[in-house]
């Protein structure tokens, strides 16, 4: 199958890792983006590589693995690119899991405790503890954990490097290029069509985060990605005073939940920059992007929770964006075999930028016909947990 | 006062003008400004004691706006609220948006929050000033004519002891002449349009402007003309500055002869000696609220009105500078037309009387608004002014080179990544200085072009300031209730 032609729809961070995975083993790839590159979700988060967040599961081993492959690309993208190419910002910071009530004390030690068994570094903290690693952070701590795995990279700037590095690999990327369908032969895509011509292709894959419903309807397949609202508020810069990813131990619930309406959990930040990155919000309610008084007064009522000084501090804007949102909670990784030659990386919710590593990673094994380093089936759109969204 | 009918942001000539309008419709309005007096930018003037000779000389139409504040400060169904500032709105659906206000110094600690649901918006937030990067325009002592202008305006004083006015535009006359008011010595007038160009643009059929309207123009610069002549102050057409110089401040420009598309006449530069150099070369109408309400914009980036300034969204309407810079006679005329247009929606019907309007009047001024943006837009030649060295972006100091470079690097088309990876635009002014320049300077038009004016937070406010959720109050008959104003997607 090396050096067979491979259509990746979407230069977001999932697409460029694909390209790049599947450039440097040999596959002729295009990438085609409708848009710009980085211009969607990619663009719209604050490059969280996390593995506090996640419950021991499928998604907490490809977050284990994602980790290891963006810990090597932080050395050799730079290497490879130059030192011209703006810096991609990784910080293995670590991430500052904070309870403020007594029964979200139980429930974050509860976590932590499982997380621990499944080989997450996650150490408990006292809240002595918390403060000398945080001398800003509320004395009102219950339950602190510090897990020193998570980091954090520009995740506009990481699309661009892995995009580059597929460029020299010898992927092709188009943007402003629009995918209308796929051309079928015998069953099996043999190219797709677009608005800039026809162009061949043995393999399409999709990862187009939240439009990917909208990609895979053009191939005639049902795909159950939904977008779920995100608002993040940015701050002017300001000397660092926030040293780690410092979120409160309701976030972990906000991510697993499904609820449409809004939720708000605080995750505050600083970045390279100087300025404070504060979310973050989940609403589902289609590709609406206005973004209201509640939900910026919420994000900043709950970091300042968190951060009591934040209060003085101004926040200059506030960006939304999109997650692709899945109904179980799990990404889709893999061949379609309802259109041979059609497949998914998409669907990672509000982890795409930590997971896309993985995600590449399995599907160039996949592709190769070689072992996965994890076990690929939890992430295949055929799991039993989406039966009911994909038939019918 | 339980309901608002019209709720006007911006107490400069259009929002003046729309208030008054509205009033005199039977509505019962609000008017808001980020500012401690009324009057906008057009008539800046001090919080106290503004001198005869000073308004004769630095003012144009000052009875005009006296009569406008008194009519609207002595008018018990018109609250007039100064220090207000927007900060976001909420976007309804088939009604205007909820406006979301603080009140009071911006350095004042906890300022009030009001939250109001008015029936009708009439949208007057001017515009603020573009002006071009060059080598050495981040230098002290370079500054923009407006700032130059506020600064006599508002305080009486000057910029600068030997100053030179650059750019392009008839708003180049009158901040000379306020800077020879205030005791400084221009040293020339430097105009980027060729007299050809500018000709074409003032005098080419079809005539259509109606010869009084040319004439009151003309007396308003022509007073400015005779002033500059009086100084003896040279003005110079086809002409630029291409670069500020100096060590910690200006001490000289580089003026050079350009051509029609703004490109320099090579071995044309000379110095002129300065501790002050002004320079503007557009207005860009300032949109964060209309564009956070859902107002279309045109493809140059002002508010899309119909002949009754409404714009895309019902119930908002939009006057002055945001619907197409036009100076202050357009401003006053669109103003009482949205006002008159607002109090209609908003009382359904009012006293609002018969005739057209003054939306002939608009047209007529609108008309000649055209013809003052094909003599002195913007041309591209002036691309090739900017270094690699030339800062392009100045809160987070991104020179030319590394947007240029970055844009090699990662070949993206989408400004949005390349902001991100060269951080221009990201700064504190969120791209209101440098966003239309950044575009420009792009070797393509970006894919994601007019991305930049999306600004939710219309300006930085504190977290503590906006922290506490408010509830909306509820919203006056006949409109929809504010709560569920917003559909959310049904569970699966």
């Amino acid at each position: 199958m090396e050096g067979a032609q491979v259509v990746v729809v979407g230069a977001g961070i999932v697409g460029a890792a694909v390209a790049r995975t599947l450039a440097a083993t040999g596959f002729r790839v295009t990438v085609l983006d409708r848009g710009a590159s980085a211009g969607g979700t990619s663009s719209g988060g604050e490059g969280n590589l996390l593995v506090s967040d996640k419950a021991p599961g499928p998604e907490l081993d490809l977050a284990v693995l994602s980790g290891r492959r963006w810990r090597e690309l932080a050395a050799e993208l730079p290497a490879e690119l130059g030192p011209d190419f703006p810096d991609v910002e990784f910080e293995a910071k670590g991430g500052l899991v904070v309870a403020t009530t007594g029964a979200g004390a139980d429930a974050l030690r509860a976590f932590a405790g499982r997380q621990r068994g499944a080989g997450v570094d996650a150490r408990e903290l006292t809240a002595a503890e918390a403060a000398a690693l945080e001398p800003d952070l509320t004395p009102r701590v219950t339950a602190a954990v510090l897990y020193p795995e998570d980091a954090q990279i520009q995740p506009a700037v990481a699309t661009e490097a892995l995009l580059a590095s597929a460029r020299r690999h010898g992927a092709r990327v188009r943007q402003g290029v629009t995918v209308l369908g796929g051309v079928v032969s015998r069953g099996r895509i043999v190219g797709v069509r677009t608005s800039a011509g026809h162009l061949g292709a043995e393999h399409v894959v999709v990862a187009a985060g939240p439009w990917s419903a909208g990609v895979a309807d053009r191939f005639g397949v049902r795909l159950p990605v939904l977008p779920r609202r995100g608002t993040v508020l940015v701050t002017t810069r300001m000397p660092h005073r926030i040293r780690h990813k410092v979120y409160d131990a309701d976030y972990v619930g906000a991510v697993e939940s499904a609820a449409a309406a809004l939720q708000t959990s605080s995750v505050v930040e600083s970045t390279a920059a100087g300025t404070v990155l504060i979310g973050s919000s989940r609403e589902r309610r289609g590709f609406d992007e206005r973004i209201e008084a509640a939900v910026v007064g919420e994000l900043a009522a709950k970091a300042m929770v968190l951060f009591p000084f934040l209060a003085d501090v101004p926040v200059m804007r506030a960006y939304g964006g999109f997650r692709p949102y899945v109904p179980d909670h799990l990404p889709v990784i893999g061949p379609d075999p309802r259109l041979p030659g059609l497949w998914h990386a998409t669907g990672h919710e509000g982890a795409g930028i930590g997971l896309a590593t993985g995600t590449a990673e399995l599907i160039g094994a996949l592709m190769a016909g070689t072992e996965p380093a994890i076990p690929a089936a939890p992430f295949a759109v055929t799991r039993a947990s989406l039966e009911e969204v994909t038939t019918g | 006062m339980t309901g608002v009918d019209v709720l006007v942001i911006g107490a400069g000539p259009a929002g003046l003008a729309a208030a008054r309008a509205a009033r005199t419709a039977g509505a019962r309005v609000v008017l808001l400004d980020a500012s401690d007096v009324l009057g906008g930018q057009y008539w800046r003037h001090p919080l106290t004691g503004a001198r005869d000779a000073d308004v004769r000389a630095l003012q144009h139409q000052w009875p005009r706006f006296v009569a406008l504040r008194a009519a609207l400060t002595d008018d018990p169904d018109c609250e007039v609220v100064t220090g207000a500032q927007v900060w976001a709105v909420d976007r309804r659906d088939d009604a205007p948006p909820v406006v979301h206000v603080l009140t009071g110094p911006a350095d004042g600690g906890d300022r009030p929050r009001r939250v109001l649901a008015p029936r009708a918006v009439v949208l007057a937030t001017g515009a603020h000033e573009r002006t071009l990067p060059f080598p050495g325009w981040d230098l002290p002592g370079v500054h923009t004519a407006g700032a130059a202008q506020a600064m006599a305006k508002g305080e009486h004083l000057a910029v600068g002891g030997r100053v030179l006015v650059a750019g392009t535009g008839p708003f180049l006359l009158p901040v000379a002449a306020g800077l020879l008011h205030v005791g400084a010595t221009v040293v020339g007038v430097v105009e980027a349009g060729s007299l050809r160009r500018m000709a074409r643009g003032w005098l080419a059929p079809p005539y259509r402007t109606r010869p009084a309207v040319l004439a009151a123009k003309s007396a308003e610069l022509g007073g400015y003309v005779r002033a500059l002549a009086a100084a003896r102050v040279p003005y110079r057409t086809g002409a630029a500055v291409l670069a500020a110089h100096g060590d910690s401040r200006v001490t000289s420009v580089t003026v050079s002869a350009i051509d029609e598309d703004w490109t320099p006449r090579p071995g044309t530069g000379r110095r002129v000696a300065v501790d002050a150099v002004c320079v503007s070369h557009a207005f860009v109408p300032r949109t964060e609220i209309a564009v956070s309400a859902g107002c279309a914009l045109t493809a140059d980036g002002s508010v899309r009105v119909d002949a009754t300034q409404r714009t895309s969204v019902p119930g908002v309407y939009a006057a002055g500078e945001i619907t197409g810079i036009g100076g202050a006679d357009l401003a006053l005329a669109e103003g009482e037309v949205a006002g008159r247009a607002a109090a209609g929606r908003a009382t359904a019907g009012g006293n609002v009387a018969g005739g057209d309007g003054g939306a002939a009047e608009v047209r007529r001024l609108r008309n000649f608004a055209d013809r003052m943006h094909r003599a002195h837009g913007i041309r591209p030649g002036w691309r090739s002014w900017v270094e690699d060295d030339t800062v392009v972006c100045r809160c987070e100091e991104v020179t030319a080179g590394r947007v240029r470079a970055a844009q090699a690097a990662t070949g993206t088309r989408g400004l949005r990544s390349l902001k991100l990876s060269s951080r221009a635009g990201l700064g504190i002014c969120q791209g209101r200085v440098c966003g239309r320049n950044l575009e420009e300077l792009l070797p393509e038009v970006p894919l994601d072009a007019g991305r930049t004016a999306n600004r939710p937070i219309v300006v930085p406010v504190r977290l503590g300031e906006i922290a506490t959720p408010l509830a909306p109050p509820p919203a006056t008959p006949p409109d929809p209730p504010v709560a569920p104003s917003v559909e959310r997607e049904a569970s699966p």
